[in-house]
């Protein structure tokens, strides 16, 4: 089955998103849809999949052109989406959250067994092992309910696949579990449409690449004539340098430091961050990464062991306490736990300094402005609400609100999620930048080649202890053999 | 460069309902337009509309206050039973009832917060826990009566010039309106939003969720305080005197535009919607509709006005099957 989408114009209360946008996926291929945040990647995906109706354009499958009034309509054409954002139901078992809306009836009730039959032949039939139909989604990791929404999309015999950054939420080994899929997604004729912030898998993938910008359509090229740094060029529309900012060569006194720091999910850290120094923190999904920063950070505090700032015992029992001491945190899930979406940016912006700063928020109405157009934030100005930023935007949002409370220590879970690579770059120099004004930083990131790009040192855990501590430069090898327990011991650094 | 338009927001429709409503009062009754009955209208409004301002705190910062109306009846209560005629106990008195509005206010707050128990259930609890002693307390009828000068400020006014006789309440309701607005305007205010909205991520950001509900308690709590001294010298005192009156509050909140739920709508919007809930009882009573339909026009508004703001919602965010009537935090 092939889509033709042709000249694709959508406004939001006449704000233009998409200008007469092309777009065509072949069955069988991978057609990658790239741009910066705010692009309108997304808005395409919605009006192809019936959530949002073109203002103008058609949408045509194997030559023949349908509009789709909502997402039912398009599911019934053989189309499927994977949205941005989750959209399964925590509480349910996998099997009726494939089956949802669409349950299988007999004699007048929902037949489980014949649901939980045909969810596990699915699953079968794409090599998940982890987990069968009666699992509860919310027990599910993050790449297994990625799983679960495309068992759901094949369930309605999709026949076009949409994807919205489906890796943006998963550790490494996962999105090799995920691009396997895809491949086998494809290789049973559905076409897949890819969106996605991430270079290499966008190359692992895609036959074809398409480069929206301002949601207008800048080029469509097969990937084999690409290289990621014109890929680069043609969103962002400048050459970015491929390397990360310099590293400090010199750090001042410790300002974070760690000692036999134990919480349900992780036992005896000993950690030490120094001012001006960038810490990463490694490990596969579950090694008690978050776990560690929201402990220090008082979110879910240390049951035992100790915190020193600036060499100072302290007590961080609650993120008021830590965001007063100087400590900052910029959260994994921004949606969860970032943002109050039906708040203004300028809200959104100014939290923490209406919480815990009250005298400072007056003068941080600016820095919060300098900051946002830093990250180079895309919005129709500062009283938008955030749920109406593109997902990418929103993250920098929250990092605004957190460097506008110019904390000593920066705590970085996942920093750079769902942004583009334009805005990485920045993220990372604004990153360095404060290190280099004194603050000190611990930063999780489950991209290794950004995690090694942007450390000065990178301790590893596993299984919710210090695997061990690597310097500068270190190599994925060396970084993976210690996050899966293959490493040397880890030796006490004398103080 | 925000316009008027984006300021007023949400809230737009209903200052222009109650433009409306009061336009169609004129029509029935042309000396509506008079300021003396103008301002008796506002001295009726105002225990409601102080109390709807209350009920606004609480309901944006994501709970409701279902104890309001039997607070309003107890404060009376005790008040006419405690001062019995004696111009004297008039102050101590006073002071002992902002003293139990404080005390009510606190135990809901940290009854939801600490406790997490659902407001719906602690306040409705609250509520019969009130009602209860009232009934304990007075056997069915209230003893006592009110001094003088306790119930200057329901029914007596103060004389300016270029206005006449000004009710109290009015300047009461203007004053509490000017309050509320400058506290929203906060960076409290701020916080109280952003804990209706997302309160984990109100709390992480620092924000002391707890504090700032319970402040919101005994806000409502406080303003069932004023509204009860008013309705003590306006309406006498009764053992109904309060009742049904939080659901007025919140009706008027909601046809405010807040939403249920938290996190969004302004608080001059809620007032206004106790003033078109006023102007519309006026009304139905000009055009002799039986007050006994009061309660079945609130309830045909009430439902109306959130079917009316989840429509609008729809659009983007199709609302939850069931509206939850008190988010808790996990
Ligand atoms: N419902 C809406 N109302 C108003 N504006 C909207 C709406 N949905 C999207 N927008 C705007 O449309 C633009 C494109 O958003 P979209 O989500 O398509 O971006 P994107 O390319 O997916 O970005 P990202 O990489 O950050 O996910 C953004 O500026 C966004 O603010
Ligand atoms: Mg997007």
């Amino acid at each position: 089955m092939t889509l033709a989408m042709a000249g694709i114009s959508k406004s939001f209360l006449g704000v233009g998103v998409l200008h007469d946008v092309d777009l065509d996926v072949r069955a069988g291929e991978v057609h990658a849809l790239v741009g910066e945040n705010g692009a309108g990647k997304s808005t395409l995906l919605k009006v192809l999949s019936g959530v949002h109706q073109p203002d103008a354009g058609t949408i045509a499958i194997d030559g023949e052109e349908r509009t789709f009034a909502n997402p039912r309509h398009a599911q019934d054409a053989g189309v499927a989406i994977i949205h941005q954002e989750f959209t399964l139901l925590p509480e349910r078992t996998v099997a009726q959250n494939v089956f949802l809306g669409r349950e299988p009836v007999r004699r007048g009730l929902v037949d489980t067994v014949a649901m939980e039959h045909a969810t596990a032949a699915l699953l079968a039939e794409i090599g998940e092992t982890g987990f069968g139909p009666d699992a509860v989604v919310r027990r599910l990791s993050v790449a297994q309910q990625q799983v679960v929404e495309i068992v759901k999309a094949l369930a309605t015999d999709a026949r076009i696949v949409a994807m919205d950054e489906p890796t943006a939420a998963l550790a490494e080994h996962e999105v090799a579990l995920l691009t396997d899929l895809v491949r086998r997604l494809t290789a049973r004729g559905i076409a897949v449409l890819y969106v996605s912030h991430r270079m290499p898998e966008i190359f692992a993938l895609a036959d074809r690449i398409t480069v929206l910008k301002d949601g207008a359509r800048v080029t469509t090229l097969t990937a084999a004539e690409l290289e990621p740094p014109t890929l680069v060029r043609l969103m962002v529309g400048r050459p970015l340098s491929a390397y990360y900012p310099p590293r400090a060569t010199e750090f001042g006194d410790v300002r974070l430091e760690v000692r036999g720091g134990t919480a349900p999910a992780i036992s005896g850290i000993d950690l030490t961050v120094r001012a001006g120094e960038v810490v990463g923190v490694a490990g596969l999904q579950g090694a008690g990464r978050t776990e560690l920063l929201r402990a220090i950070f008082g979110a879910d505090p240390f049951t035992a062991g100790d915190v020193l700032l600036d060499g100072r015992p302290v007590r961080l029992s609650s993120p008021r306490r830590a965001i007063a001491a100087g400590v900052a945190m910029v959260t994994e899930d921004r949606k969860a736990e970032g943002l109050a979406l039906a708040q203004s940016v300028r809200e959104n912006a100014l939290l923490v300094l209406h919480a815990v700063f009250r005298r400072r928020a007056r003068v941080g109405a600016a820095r919060t402005r300098d900051l946002l157009a830093t990250v180079g934030l895309r919005s129709a100005g500062e009283d938008q609400e955030v749920r109406f930023l593109s997902g990418g935007n929103q993250q920098k949002v929250v990092l605004a609100k957190w460097l506008a409370a110019d904390p000593r220590v920066l705590l970085l879970d996942e920093p750079t999620r769902g942004i583009d690579v334009g805005a990485k770059a920045a993220v990372h120099e604004l990153v360095r930048e404060q290190a280099e004004a004194g603050m000190a930083v611990l930063m999780v990131c489950s991209e290794l080649p950004e995690l090694i790009g942007m450390s000065d040192r990178i301790c590893v855990l596993h299984e919710g202890r210090l695997a061990g501590e690597l310097p500068a430069g270190a190599s994925e090898e060396d970084v993976m053999a210690l996050a899966t327990g293959h490493g040397v011991p880890h030796v006490e650094v004398p103080r | 460069m925000r316009t008027l338009r984006d300021r007023v927001g949400a809230a737009a429709p209903v200052f222009g309902v109650l433009l409306l409503l009061l336009v169609a009062i004129a029509v029935v009754n042309p000396n509506f337009l008079e300021p003396a009955s103008l301002l008796a209208y506002l001295k009726r409004a105002a225990p409601l509309a102080i109390l709807a301002v209350g009920q606004y705190f609480v309901i944006v910062s994501g709970e409701f206050d279902l104890s309001v109306g039997s607070l309003v009846t107890v404060q009376v209560v005790v008040a006419a039973r405690l001062i019995d005629g004696d111009e004297s106990a008039t102050v101590p008195v006073i002071v002992l009832l902002i003293g139990l509005g404080l005390l009510v206010g606190l135990v809901n707050g940290l009854i939801t917060t600490r406790l997490h128990v659902p407001s719906f259930v602690t306040t409705l609890g609250m509520l019969l826990v009130l009602s209860g002693a009232v009934f304990l307390w007075t056997g069915g009828a209230p003893r006592g009566s009110l001094s003088e000068s306790f119930r200057e400020p329901g029914r007596q006014g103060i004389d300016i010039p270029g206005f006449g006789q000004v009710p109290w309440s009015a300047l009461i309701l203007i004053a509490v309106a000017a309050g509320a607005a400058v506290l929203m305007r906060s960076a409290w205010g701020h916080t109280l939003v952003a804990t209706g909205d997302n309160d984990r991520a109100a709390a992480l950001a620092g924000v002391p969720v707890e504090r700032v509900r319970t402040t919101a308690f005994v806000l409502s709590a406080l303003a069932a305080t004023v509204a009860a001294i008013l309705l003590g010298g306006f309406a006498g005192v009764s053992a109904q005197v309060g009742e049904g009156l939080e659901f007025s509050a919140i009706t008027a909140v909601v046809l405010g535009g807040v939403v249920l739920g938290g996190g969004r709508g302004s608080v001059l919007a809620a007032l206004a919607g106790a003033l078109v809930l006023e102007a519309l009882f006026t009304l139905l009573n000009l055009l002799g509709v039986s007050g006994a339909l009061e309660s079945t026009v609130q309830g045909v508004i009430i439902i109306a006005a959130v079917a009316y703001a989840a429509r609008r919602a729809g659009r983007r965010r199709r609302p939850p099957a069931v509206p939850e009537p008190s988010p808790q935090p996990a």
